[in-house]
């Protein structure tokens, strides 16, 4: 977008299209992670033992803590959006610095806890799973691929969430033009949304 | 951001909005450990479609937004429960 003159009323800008564009892209994600939940939804009525037992084996605490600052993280990127239309740069970058170290911890938090599961023996393929039958290979499959789904938006979200921060720094996203925050900010609560319903399907329900 | 009518949502509501979220996560938590049966997951999605509601209407700021992207959203949830129910339909005849 050039901004050489005065007037930037007269550049083209659309923000509102902008925006509209961002809300149909989270409708398709919202169908893409909808489908594998019907997913679950099929196999845990088909398998309601082995899901339940699967259930069993996932760390409520992590789960609850991961749940937490993702919430946390949410509201951080919201107050930006506050920050930087009130003009205050520096407050904006600071929120926006906290919900990038929160996604990192939630990430790590995700590593421990693959890690912990792997060594155990339950990984897409592992004797223990074959050995536990179809309904638990059904249960780690899907846990794998929606939270691994997830986890790919979450690393897509530290890379909007940096690029965002170097737009803010240079003062291109300022005051009057942050559709570029907003709409990162509407992106980061749609992995919160998807969060919300693995949560207690994965972690909680027995 | 709407040229017209420009919302600037305070701190103050967004931490509002967090310490309800945070409730209700703890709220989820808790009715775990209560033996239910089925209800226990009928409890969990409700609890989890009300945070997702709360998410929808204040942090990704729907209700102050062009109406038309709350009907879209609503359409969205409203397909999802659909599929869900004509697969569960199969699935209870079989």
């Amino acid at each position: 977008m050039e901004k050489h003159e005065e007037h930037t009323a007269h550049v083209h800008r659309d923000d509102e299209g902008d925006k509209l564009g961002m809300w149909l892209f989270i409708f398709t994600e919202l169908l893409l992670f909808g489908m594998l939940f019907l997913m679950y939804a099929v196999y845990r009525y088909r398998n309601p033992v082995a899901f339940q037992l699967g259930g069993d084996e996932l760390d409520v605490f992590i789960g609850t803590f991961n749940t937490v600052i993702l919430l946390i993280s949410s509201a951080t990127v919201a107050m930006s959006i506050t920050a930087i239309q009130r003009g205050n740069k520096k407050q904006a970058l600071i929120l926006l610095g906290i919900t990038l170290f929160i996604a990192v911890v939630f990430l790590v938090n995700k590593y421990f806890e693959w890690g912990a599961k792997i060594e155990y023996g339950f990984y897409p393929g592992s004797e223990l799973l074959h050995e536990l039958g179809h309904g638990t290979t059904l249960f780690f499959g899907l846990y794998y691929i929606m939270s691994g789904i997830h986890a790919l938006h979450i690393i897509i979200g530290i890379g909007l969430f940096i690029y965002v921060a170097t737009q803010i720094r240079s003062n291109k996203i300022h005051s009057t033009d942050y559709v570029w925050l907003e709409n990162t900010g509407l992106y980061w609560h749609l992995v919160d949304l998807i969060w919300i319903f693995l949560f207690p399907l994965f972690y909680l329900i027995h | 951001m709407s040229e017209e009518k420009l919302h600037i949502s305070s701190y103050r509501s967004h931490l509002f909005v967090l310490a309800g979220l945070l409730l209700l996560t703890a709220a989820s938590v808790a009715v775990t450990n209560l033996e239910m049966g089925p209800l226990n997951t009928l409890v969990a999605m409700l609890i989890a479609g009300t945070k997702a509601a709360i998410v929808l209407t204040w942090f990704m700021h729907l209700k102050f937004d062009n109406k038309l992207y709350a009907i879209f959203t609503t359409l969205v949830f409203v397909i999802f429960l659909l599929v869900l129910y004509v697969t569960f339909f199969d699935y209870s005849y079989r």
